[in-house]
């Protein structure tokens, strides 16, 4: 077995990391191996969907369906951190709320943690979290009772669940919560109370809508490390939604992109970069005569696109920045023009979306 | 049966809730308070006059209470549409609770804290010199209960089904203001010209104010007595089968 977790067990213990004992000792088995590196392909599916399809009746005298979910198959092993990205209306929220069984699919079939979610949705509830953008709590309710009372809906006893409600808050950096109302708590440590009450009976799978949306920052970047600790200490698989590019890059193993109600990519963000022409050149020219003049030059670059045009700025697409900026910048000035600006960037999930759907992720 | 273990766990977080805010409580009870204390001596007067079987009191009192048990019933639905808001609604459909658990569980704190309400009234009317069996406010308390149930299960159905203020709003009132003066709650509708009294007797609450009201006189064996009941209870049923109905077609 890989490394052996010493923890010290008891209330208010300031330290305490999330893989409390409750942990069953099979999932910290999973997240370490005799080698130290565990392949996901060998993990078990722990989402499998086929064919999910959800239409709304529009309201109005016409009666015209909306097929907001279109199809979709996906499948998500467990111990994975998936990010399923998409513009707003895309069908994310949707299928999101499928595989939660707050709507029921239109047609197609789909396992969730072993459970069939269109005949079983009793026992779907009983093994998954799910944390809404909107919320979970009541502003005038106290952080500790609200903590108590959903953890009885699954069949946790009062003294378990304070146990297991506090211990969740110190890891998630919560730990003076217990007697406060949940409306005197800010963005972001509400947003980390939804989790512990999404995660308060131990699901091996996490829904997460939208978690960062409307935090500042500072906060953002605190909730992804909370959400990796998630994967690395409790093993949880973690399924989010999200239309920040950022936060599906940074954050996940495997990115699911969404366009339009069906599944348009998948694969590591890695992999889905490298599907985009390379990098992009911006250059910032003194007149628009020049930008042609540039624009022609580096056409003839090895490997480049066509190059858009924008009054004096040009922007093309070459396999690898670093190298080809020198030689760019050379063949300027020979042709005795001059750039006053050049920016290279690297391929970002925005790219990614514009070459698989011509149009971009930002709104 | 996780129905009854989960309606007591949705009912204690709401009757908690309910506690900590007990100014809304009040709020409640200062309508009904508010009648009996500034309008019923004014009855008084009037009580003198033919159409009044039994003093001012006994003939006030029972419209009281039903405007207690419905009034109180059909504004709960804004709270319903303010959890639905901070996500409460979602968080409790997407556990394992039974569905129904989740609209009966709230309604039974509504029924208790208007029974609480009814309560008070009746302590209060008792001040103002109310003389009846202790059997006719034991009736009365259960018919107050009943009447809340149900309007707290359609009210709680309207607002989930619209979630919005904007839409409960104007439904509740145009349902409160016709089933308030058709009910003979301020004044008997024996006082009213005949076709209005033909008018009110298909508003199933004339009905049981008039039950309440033969209760309080000591006519327990009159049959509108058991009419008016077995209305309430009806009205009970229908109200938590729209209810439970409404809130599974949230999932369709």
């Amino acid at each position: 077995m890989g490394s052996a977790i010493v923890i010290k067990q008891g209330p208010g213990h300031a330290h305490s990391t999330l893989a409390t004992p409750f942990l069953p000792l099979r999932r910290r088995a999973a997240a370490t191996s005799n080698t130290g590196e565990v392949t996901m392909a060998e993990h078990p599916l722990i989402i499998e969907a086929k064919g999910l399809k959800r239409s709304f009746k529009a309201r109005g005298a016409k009666g015209k369906t909306i097929d907001a979910v279109r199809g979709i198959d996906l499948t998500v092993r467990e111990g994975e951190i998936v990010g399923f990205l998409g513009p707003n209306g895309a069908g994310k929220t949707t299928t999101l709320k499928m595989l939660c069984t707050l709507l029921a699919p239109t047609d197609g079939s789909a396992s969730v943690v072993g459970a069939d979610l269109r005949r079983d949705p009793v026992e779907v509830r009983r093994r998954i979290g799910y944390v809404s953008q909107a919320g979970s709590t009541s502003p005038e309710a106290r952080a500790g009772q609200e903590i108590v009372s959903h953890a009885r809906l699954y069949g946790i006893d009062t003294k378990t669940a304070t146990a297991r409600g506090k211990d969740l808050l110190a890891a998630l950096d919560l730990s003076e919560i217990w007697d406060r109302t949940c409306g005197s708590l800010s963005g972001g440590q509400r947003r980390r109370l939804d989790i512990v009450m999404g995660l308060i009976h131990q699901p091996r799978l996490v829904f997460l809508d939208e978690p960062s949306t409307g935090l500042d920052p500072q906060s953002r970047a605190n909730l992804w490390n909370h959400i990796r600790k998630l994967r690395d200490e409790l093993g949880t698989t973690v399924f989010l939604t999200t239309h920040y590019m950022d936060e599906a890059d940074s954050l996940s193993d495997r990115i699911l992109i969404i366009d339009n109600g069906t599944i348009v990519a998948e694969g590591t963000p890695a992999e889905l970069k490298k599907r985009v022409s390379g990098d992009t050149i911006t250059l910032t020219m003194r007149t628009p005569t020049d930008a042609e003049a540039a624009s022609g030059i580096a056409a003839a670059l090895n490997g480049a696109d066509k190059p858009v045009i924008d009054a004096h700025v040009v922007r093309f697409h070459v396999p690898d920045g670093a190298t080809a900026l020198p030689v760019l910048l050379g063949d300027l000035t020979k042709a005795g023009i001059d750039a006053i600006g050049v920016d290279v960037n690297r391929p970002t999930l925005d790219d990614v979306f514009l070459t698989l759907t011509g149009r971009s992720l930002r709104d | 049966m996780t129905f009854f273990r989960d309606t007591w766990i949705i009912f204690s977080r709401a009757m908690t809730l309910s506690l900590r805010q007990p100014l809304w409580v009040l709020i409640g009870l200062l309508q009904p308070i508010l009648y009996l204390t500034l309008f019923g001596p004014l009855l008084q007067t009037v009580a003198a006059s033919s159409g009044f079987q039994g003093d001012a009191w006994q003939v006030f009192v029972p419209g009281l209470l039903v405007q207690l048990g419905i009034f109180g019933g059909l504004f709960v639905g804004f709270g319903i549409i303010a959890e639905w808001r901070s996500g409460v609604i979602d968080r409790q459909l997407v556990s394992p609770a039974a569905r129904s658990a989740i609209i009966v569980g709230r309604t039974l704190r509504d029924v208790v804290v208007i029974v609480t309400q009814g309560v008070v009234l009746c302590g209060a009317a008792y001040l103002m010199g109310l003389r009846v069996p202790i059997g006719a406010f034991l009736l009365g308390l259960v018919l107050v209960g009943l009447l809340g149930a149900a309007f707290s299960f359609i009210s709680n159905a309207i607002g989930i089904a619209t979630k919005s203020e904007d839409a409960l709003a104007p439904m509740v009132n145009t349902l409160a203001l016709p089933i308030l003066l058709l009910s003979g709650i301020l004044l008997p509708m024996t006082l009213a010209p005949a076709w209005l009294q033909m008018v009110a007797n298909f508003n199933p609450f004339k009905h049981i104010v008039e039950a309440l009201r033969a209760v309080f006189r000591g006519d327990f064996a009159d049959p509108i007595v058991a009419i008016g009941l077995v209305l309430a209870v009806i009205l009970v049923v229908l109200g938590a089968w729209v209810g439970s109905r409404v809130l599974t077609a949230q999932t369709k």
